[in-house]
């Protein structure tokens, strides 16, 4: 069987959940024999290494052909890049904010969504990235033709337009897999462009992966999608590589509870802060730390100031590799207030770092999750509770450190895989 | 007869490098030493030690009769001690002339009047030591830091013993009257209280350089006649501006050591008008009424109030949190400490986390290292954190930080003496050594000396482990 996935960037320019899961995913699949993955991703040439066979495909965008060998890898990949400046976790706004910014520092480099706050306006005309999106299902219509496979798999709703272009090229069957919808980025909200996007993208897959039963359900309500075509296969984690002792230690003998991620409405940033001050009007000896950056950072800092706790609050602006596991090391305690998070490996991966985690009860990793703490978001005083417990009875969080790294350690990308394949199974069998 | 009183403002605080919160706890090390010495320099460069030349060349070809007081901040002293003594050997040279007086303000540049009396009374003694040190007068005139004054600051300036003391001649505190007078506090009368006269200060400090002003290009020629003009009945003229206007927010392309090359002998062409330093205004003029400010003004954007230190949330909790360390600051005897407690109150930090962007955003950007107000305020906090920190270990406060403290003291005492046993004993190895040359006496001596070390390492971890309970 031969897949030819739309999915995401690998490693080392990983940006966030849907490239770590696209990765791990990809992974897992390869340890599945008799199953091959032909994966296309979107990436902007330049900084990246040339070699392997080039083509220039439809419009003129380029194409790259490579194959190759990863570690943790059965065998090796096909892997075909496709000049393209789509990212994730980008609406058609944002990007045009961001394709402005590049305009004028030149150079294009990796943007994160964050920038939206820090970048003056001039009135010059961005590019579109619906001219993308559209550009890259040209693409993968060449593609679909050049190569051979049996079954189309698609990430996220910027790559959906690429698998139907794929499924009408060959009339193979389509899966799309749906790591998020605007639903849960926008809080509600929805861009109508996006919305249309996505359910087009559903309407026309042959089956649905959702990442959650959450997500499962928001597929089945708000996009009014036939309930026995979608299939909830969990997320898992990549082992916890050895390393060497953190870059960083900490330096105070106060606890740290953790929030990290993006600062933006999706994450509920602000219900972290207003915990932390419920938490600090009764226990001084902890800091708080918010990680990373994002649009809702500097309403976030005014917010502590307001509240009088920035001597106890803490930023530190985005963090790369090796600070995020500095990070954790440093955390007595990993928060995850999402509003509405689909699924959230980060939880995992502070329990692989022996840090016990609080999680709201609207996202994803909760439903699999038993030795974490869960509250709803919008709760902050069962947060302030729960954190309070922790910090306080030691017993708590030595529970949840033992337990909870064995639940997820358990959690195998190769079971993930199986799933998916099972998923593609019962498409082939409909379709042949 | 008038009397123009040229006052110079000189000041730049230490710049906190990126402190980041892996720091707190870490590294005690705040600043940003390559910016705080390069900025110093290009200022000493543009500024300092040219205006400071051509003012030496002014007072001596005027003997007598031209006049300016100043202000230096203690940090800014100790910046100029560090990296660029001479410009501090140029102030030396002026303060020899006799015509040049130095006003007594708070060391560290900062807000602390508003705080505290008694922070504020040892910071201005502070500085007036090290002015009366380095130039060998003592201020008898007093200036706030940014002329923020109220009533109530005025009272205490006077209890401090102060004659007089410089603000901002603010329209809405003024109101009709002119700021060309000398006036006196409403609490204490004794204080005399000298009003900036902000639009002819502001036409040479904000729009000398300034092309699309109706009056460009201002000459020395023009600005005495304005003077000269001025109503006859008016007895005082206060031009008070930052020292930096020479050469550096006026570049020297705009000709502004021209203008105060040649504004003295326009000056004194004009039978009416001379020139006389702050404590001699305030000495010879009459008070014509007292000034009434219930609230604090500053000299500071439009609003001429404090809005650009304390306007927003974020700059009122760094002003709180910093001022909250107080009551222990006043038991800390650390050096070190005290120190960094001096630049961490300093005004500026405050300053870089103003949101006021679209009144006067363009004063506020300069020489400020952050590129937002936020970044600005986080930096400060964890700095802030840390000292926070340092400073609990150093003034314990609850009875298990006391226990804390004192367990660690026991135990760096032990340390040093066994470390000055282990010399005593290498000294007398040693000895012993050049003294016996027979084999049987020197193995015997290292055994004992094993054993001897081995019985203070088992001290020393019982000492350990006391403290860690």
């Amino acid at each position: 069987m031969r897949v030819l996935m739309f999915g995401w960037e690998f490693p080392p320019h990983i940006s966030g959940g849907l490239g770590t899961a696209c990765f791990g995913l990809t992974r897992g699949l390869s340890y599945i024999s008799g199953l091959q993955v032909l994966f296309v991703v979107p990436k902007a040439f330049g900084d990246e290494e040339q070699q392997g066979i080039s083509l220039i495909g439809a419009n003129q965008v380029p194409v790259k052909h490579r194959k190759l060998n990863l570690k943790h890898f059965s065998r090796k990949l096909d892997y075909i890049e496709v000049g393209s400046r789509m990212m994730p976790y980008t609406d058609p706004d944002e990007y045009f904010r961001i394709e402005k910014s590049k305009k004028e520092k030149g150079a294009f480099e990796f943007v994160q969504t964050d920038e939206a706050g820090q970048i003056p306006f001039t009135g010059t005309y961005g590019a579109n990235l619906l001219k993308e999106i559209h550009d890259y299902a040209l693409v993968a219509n060449v593609i679909a033709q050049d190569y051979s496979f049996d079954l189309i798999h698609a990430h996220d709703w910027l790559t959906y337009p690429a698998g139907i272009a794929a499924k009408e090229a060959t009339g193979k069957p389509l899966v799309i897999h749906v790591h998020a919808t605007d639903f849960d980025r926008s809080g509600g909200s929805v861009n109508p462009v996006v919305f249309d996007i996505e359910k087009r993208g559903m309407e026309a897959a042959d089956k649905i992966i959702a990442v959650s039963n959450l997500t499962r359900r928001t597929v089945i309500e708000k996009y009014g999608i036939d309930a026995e075509k979608v299939v909830t296969v969990y997320n898992a984690v990549e082992p916890l590589e050895k390393k060497d002792k953190p870059a960083f230690q900490k330096g105070t003998n106060e606890k740290v509870v953790t929030f990290l991620g993006r600062i933006t409405m999706q994450k509920g940033p602000e219900y972290f802060v207003e915990a932390a001050h419920r938490v600090l009007q009764k226990n001084r000896n902890v800091r708080f730390v918010m990680a990373g950056s994002g649009d809702m950072m500097h309403k976030m800092v005014r917010r502590a100031a307001q509240l009088k706790i920035m001597d106890k609050f803490h930023f530190t602006g985005f963090l790369r590799g090796e600070e995020v596991f500095s990070m954790l090391a440093m955390s007595d305690l990993y928060v995850m207030p999402s509003v509405s998070e689909p699924f959230g490996i980060s939880p995992l991966e502070a329990m692989q770092s022996n840090v016990p985690v609080l999680i709201s009860h609207q996202s994803g990793v909760a439903e699999i999750l038993t030795y974490a703490i869960k509250t709803n978001f919008w709760d902050v005083d069962a947060m302030a509770d729960a954190i309070y417990g922790v910090l306080h009875y030691p017993a708590l969080s030595e529970m949840f450190v033992k337990y909870g790294k064995k639940e997820v350690d358990a959690l195998k990308w190769e079971k993930s895989a199986l799933d998916v394949k099972m998923v593609y199974d019962s498409v082939l069998n409909e379709f042949y | 007869m008038k009397t123009i009183c040229l006052y110079f403002q000189v000041h730049q605080p230490f710049r906190f490098r990126r402190y980041r919160f892996f720091d707190i706890g870490n590294d005690h090390y705040y600043f940003d030493d390559y910016t705080n010495e390069s900025i110093l320099n290009k200022i000493a460069a543009n500024c300092y030690l040219p205006a400071n030349k051509l003012l030496l060349k002014l007072l001596t070809q005027h003997k007598g009769k031209f006049k300016v007081a100043f202000s230096i901040t203690g940090v800014a002293m100790e910046q100029f001690k560090l990296y660029a003594p001479e410009v501090l050997d140029s102030f030396r040279a002026l303060a020899a002339t006799g015509q040049v007086e130095f006003l007594a303000e708070t060391y560290a540049h900062s807000l602390v009047a508003l705080k505290d009396e008694d922070a504020f009374r040892k910071q201005v003694t502070m500085h007036s030591d090290m002015v009366e040190e380095l130039f060998g007068q003592k201020p008898l005139v007093f200036r706030n830091t940014e002329l923020i004054y109220s009533d109530h600051i005025g009272d205490m300036v006077a209890r401090m013993g102060f004659k007089a003391m410089l603000t901002e001649g603010a329209k809405h505190v003024l109101g009709w009257k002119s700021p060309n007078f000398l006036y006196c506090n409403a609490i204490n009368p004794r204080l005399k209280v000298l009003l900036k006269n902000y639009k002819l200060s502001d036409d040479i400090a904000f729009r000398f350089g300034d092309k699309g002003w109706h009056e460009w290009p201002l000459t020395s020629n023009k600005f005495a006649g304005w003077l000269k003009d001025l109503d006859k009945k008016e007895e005082v003229v206060n031009l008070f501006m930052d020292y930096e206007t020479f050469g550096e927010h006026q570049k020297k392309e705009s000709g502004v050591f021209e203008f105060l090359e040649y504004l003295p002998a326009e000056i004194l062409k004009h039978k009416s008008l001379k020139f006389g330093t702050p404590s001699e205004v305030a000495a010879r003029l009459q008070v014509v009424a007292p000034v009434n400010v219930p609230n604090p003004i500053s000299w500071a954007d439009e609003e001429r109030d404090l809005t650009a230190w304390l306007g927003n949330e974020m700059q009122q909790e760094a002003f709180d949190k910093l001022y909250a360390q107080l009551p222990k600051m006043n038991r800390c005897t650390d050096s070190r400490l005290l120190k960094d407690w001096n630049y961490l109150q300093c005004s500026d930090h405050f300053y870089y986390m103003c949101t006021k962007f679209f009144s006067d955003g363009d004063v506020h950007a300069y020489f400020n290292p952050y590129e937002t107000p936020y970044e600005a305020f986080i930096n400060y906090m964890n700095v802030l954190s840390d000292f926070a920190i340092r400073l609990n270990a150093a003034v314990p406060f609850s009875s298990e930080e006391k226990e804390l403290a004192n367990l660690s003291g026991i135990l760096e005492e032990r340390d040093q003496k066994i470390k000055k046993l282990e010399e005593e004993l290498q000294k007398l190895r040693s000895r012993k050594r050049t003294n016996t040359s027979g084999k049987t006496s020197r193995s015997a001596g290292t055994a004992s000396t094993a054993a001897s070390t081995k019985g203070k390492k088992a001290q020393k971890s019982a000492a350990k482990t006391k403290s860690k309970k």
